[in-house]
């Protein structure tokens, strides 16, 4: 029996880490594996840390390895422990608390050191780096208690830092020694560019400014600069680069230059030592960037594990920067050097910039920004170094793949090879996500997302995320992929509407059987969207499922985490009474209910009512309700107008609460929120609505396709009227249209930049086409009556508001 | 542990792919009426987060958690991919000429 050789990763990051993963998968049983990590944390991503600044991701998440990950693959971990001396004769490891392990092969990942100034001053308090947790504990510490911030390098990470630290509400001032942000990855077009976008943000700039020493007495108060000016700073963050941790290598007799030497094994000058990750130096470059350093902890695993590779080779890198809604991107060479040729667009009214350089017929390097979804496939073609001789313009203006031939776009994915990796972020490669698809059913981006991790980040992998969902669900089916409205069905919308219109179909069930559907009873997606077609087609004799209505629609009340409802009455147009207020009121003292809280939507919400009491407090309240919920119309919200405001030129309160009488109950294929301003300063935010109206002096305009969600939409303007009727004519003629002809699901705002403001328009043109939808609406609206009041009237109904009563026992067993 | 065999409803106070919730021996138990009128019990809590899988989508044999969507074999308490978990499920009786539901629990 072979002895396990000992294997000591040196180094509990994420470069080490990773090739330890890829080890364990290829060959878990040949090796006894110690970690030792000088921070007393599990392995976690470092790159989030800017996350976890900026507010978008706490400490938990970030932490790509737990505690149990360890356990569960037998490895010893030692943390708190920072390796001091590696004796190549005796071969053990030894940390400074005098922890010695004995090993066969060792892996140095000692990352870099954050290169902190040599400046008088740097030792004071308030003094820090940005390069871990306990940086980021300092960095939130301080500004709980100091308002100040400097940050000293205009670079990457410096920029991320400065980010983080205006959204703890600091005040921050960022030093670069050039006159351009991130010279590193931008030309100075962009690099102005970005510049304006985050000093729009709050950010100060302060360039060209070479720092001489950091004031204060024990704690920093500030910074001088060569020039004879000052800058004040409670918290200085020194952002200005990072250098290869390589002490140890050194003290160790292993070679080193800026970086651990390295072969295209990972192996160092001294065998059966390696190295990888940011403290490795491979033929010359010390990367910084996580892509090829995850590349070369795969390179590694294979080799240490027996497995054939053909070595790491480089890397072309690319970087990514999102700062709060400011895309950069940039990839290979970007700089102009003699022999290469560039083509640009800058677009100052867009906001963006797009540089691409050519040499020798090959893209070598390209800078985005304001818009970087160009930024996969450029890098791609710069990685795959093919010929782009006569087609440079097509790139530059960003044609997609599919115009440019499906060759290159599907087959440059297909052409890649299975390690390389296609989410940067976390280090996913084309074989984790092929695998993902072909053998874990995987068939959306989010469920490879949940599987793999992949675009789980900044989401810029995603285009080629879907090329390979493409390609791979395709070939599992062993023909071309067509997308159904769910995965019951390869029919889209349109068919299913015209096959129901065709074959008078009035029932899901007839539905699904006459379609062919896979699932007999469908599924959570197409039931409530067959439920939607059926009765949008045929209102008159469709009779609605309840049992293929989403939860909230089936119980007309909004379910919380905690199975409790909200209960949301009518209050049209935002106008209330002192009647109605008390007896809400009463209603939620009489049912204890633990918060009254105000709508967006300008009403009241009364959360955490136990389902049994629904019933109840609709008939002690008395109103119809509110349909917080569902797909349908919410509220129309409303700002003062002409009763009481001085600017009013319209009547805003009573157009609003016309509109919400007409409109309530309509079933609509996703919610629909609508709002009325009295004039065009626009107080009921009448431009992120479904559709707005904002009064004008002599008429009101009338705009569409808004949405103030998750994607804000501001609406376009579809027409201007004179009078209410005129308001009620085109509104009621558009939402039919809407309902018509969208997607279940499919919120204006997706259809209208689906089918273009310009068909939208078109299909309102004609007075006679508009009349014609409004008398169908008015017909659909005709039918509804309030689900409150049903239930509240009938036994049938309310009874699955209750539990049953007290079961009882038949025998003993 | 001793299981007893209850009387909990009839079928006619379920609506058919519907669910009703009752509690037994302190544990919330939902009994879902499919369409072709046979009875599934489960416990009344999804392995995700506690939604209560009684106010959810039944399909077939499976319900929809109305929480966030998670599908669940109603026969055999399981989750299904690419989500994992599982719940108790109870053994059901239905007399079809009387209507009567028992659950064992």
């Amino acid at each position: 029996m072979t002895k396990t050789k000992k294997l000591v990763l040196i180094g509990n990051g994420m470069a080490g880490v990773r090739a330890i993963e890829h080890l364990l998968k290829l060959s878990p049983e040949s090796y006894d594996i110690t970690i030792f990590g000088a921070e007393p944390h599990p392995n976690y991503n470092r790159i989030m840390l800017s996350s976890v600044l900026a507010g978008g991701a706490d400490m938990q998440e970030i932490i790509i390895n737990d505690w149990d990950w360890y356990k569960e693959n037998n490895i010893t971990l030692h943390t708190g422990h920072k390796v001091t001396k590696i004796d190549t004769e005796l071969k053990t490891v030894t940390s400074h608390l005098g922890l010695e392990v004995e090993y066969d092969a060792i892996i140095i990942a000692t990352g870099s050191n954050p290169f902190m100034l040599p400046l008088p001053g740097a030792d004071k308090e308030g003094v820090i780096a940005f390069r871990d947790i306990h940086d980021c504990e300092v960095m939130i510490d301080a500004s709980q208690k100091y308002k100040k911030a400097v940050v000293i390098g205009g670079g990457l990470l410096g920029l991320e830092a400065a980010r983080g630290l205006l959204h703890l509400g600091m005040e921050v001032n960022v030093v670069h020694i050039f006159g351009n942000l991130m010279e590193r990855q931008l030309d100075e077009a962009a690099a102005k560019m970005l510049q304006r976008e985050l000093e729009a943000q709050g950010m100060q700039f302060l360039l060209q400014k070479s720092t001489t020493a950091i004031k204060g007495k024990r704690r920093a108060t500030g910074l001088t600069f060569a020039d004879g000016t000052e800058v004040d700073g409670d918290l200085v963050v020194m952002a200005v680069g990072i250098k290869p941790n390589i002490e140890l290598a050194k003290a160790s007799g292993i070679e080193v230059n800026r970086g651990i030497i390295v072969d295209d094994f990972m192996q160092t000058s001294i065998p059966g030592i390696y190295a990888v990750g940011e403290c490795a130096e491979h033929r010359g470059i010390a990367y910084g960037l996580v892509a090829p350093l995850y590349e070369q902890g795969a390179v590694l695993a294979k080799h240490l594990a027996g497995v054939e590779t053909a070595g790491y080779a480089g890397s072309v890198t690319s970087t990514k920067l999102k700062v709060s809604g400011v895309d950069v991107f940039s990839a290979g060479r970007f700089d102009e050097a003699p022999g290469t040729q560039s083509l640009k667009i800058q677009d100052d009214m867009a906001g963006t910039y797009k540089k691409i350089v050519v040499q020798d017929g090959k893209l070598v390097g390209a800078v985005l920004f304001g818009d970087t979804s160009d930024g996969a496939e450029l890098f791609a073609t710069i990685k795959s170094g093919e010929s782009i001789a006569g087609r440079e313009k097509e790139i530059l203006l960003g044609i997609s793949s599919d115009m440019l031939g499906q060759s290159s776009g599907s087959g440059r994915l297909e052409a890649m090879a299975d390690d390389e990796i296609i989410c940067g972020c976390n280090g996913v490669s084309k074989g984790t996500i092929a695998d993902a698809i072909t053998n874990k059913g995987c068939n959306t981006v989010s469920a490879i997302k949940s599987c793999t991790k992949a675009s789980a980040s900044c989401g810029g992998c995603k285009p080629q995320v879907e090329g390979l969902l493409q390609l791979y669900a395709g070939d599992s089916l062993g023909e071309p992929v067509k997308e159904g409205i769910c995965g019951c069905t390869t029919l889209n919308r349109d068919e299913i509407v015209a096959e129901i219109t065709r074959m008078n179909l009035n029932s899901t069930k007839e539905v699904m059987n006459v379609l062919g559907w896979h699932n007999p009873e469908g599924c959570s997606k197409c039931r409530p969207a067959l439920n939607y077609y059926l009765g949008m087609i045929n209102p008159e004799e469709y009779v609605d499922e309840n049992e293929s209505r989403i939860t909230n629609e089936r119980y007309h009340a909004n379910i919380q985490k905690d199975g409790t409802y909200s209960v949301v009455p009518r209050i049209y147009g935002g106008v209330t009474s002192p009647a109605d207020l008390k007896k809400i009121a009463e209603v939620a003292e009489k049912f204890d209910v633990p918060m009254v809280k105000f709508t967006g939507g300008q009403r009241l919400d009364l959360l955490g009512v136990k389902k049994e009491d629904l019933p109840k407090i609709w008939e002690e309240l008395d109103m119809p309700s509110g349909h917080a919920y569902g797909k349908t119309l919410r509220t129309v919200k409303t700002c003062v107008g002409s009763t009481f405001c001085r600017f009013g030129t319209q009547d805003s309160i009573s157009m609003g609460i016309q509109l919400e009488k007409a409109f309530e109950r309509l079933n609509t294929p996703a919610k629909v929120k609508l709002a009325v301003s009295g004039c065009p300063r626009n107080c009921a935010e009448a431009t992120i609505k479904d559709f707005g109206v904002v009064a004008i002096d002599g008429g009101w305009e009338l705009h569409i396709g808004g949405n103030g969600g998750v994607k804000v939409r501001a609406t376009d303007l579809l027409c201007i009227v004179k009078t209410e009727d005129e308001v009620m004519e085109w509104s009621s003629a558009f939402l039919q249209l809407y309902r018509e002809n969208a997607q279940w699901n499919e919120r204006t705002a997706q259809w209208i930049e689906r089918v273009g403001l310009d068909h939208v328009k078109k299909a309102l043109e004609s007075r006679e086409e508009r009349l014609a939808l409004k008398s169908r609406i008015e017909k659909t609206l005709s039918l509804t009556t309030d689900p409150w009041k049903q239930i509240v009237e009938t036994d049938e109904l309310r009874k699955n508001f209750v539990e049953l009563s007290s079961p009882q026992p038949v025998q003993q067993l | 542990m001793t299981t007893t065999k209850l009387f909990v409803a009839n079928l006619s106070d379920i609506d058919v792919k519907g669910s009703r919730r009752i509690t037994i021996k302190d544990i919330e138990v939902a009994v879902f009426r499919l369409s072709d009128d046979s009875v599934l019990a489960v416990e009344n809590r999804c392995p995700h987060k506690n939604g209560l899988l009684s106010e959810g989508m039944v399909c077939g044999t499976d319900v929809h958690c109305p929480l966030h969507d998670w599908k669940i074999d109603l026969r055999s308490g399981k989750v299904h991919e690419p989500d994992e978990g599982c719940i108790n499920t109870f053994e059901t009786e239905v007399d079809r000429e009387s209507g009567a539901i028992y659950v064992t629990v």
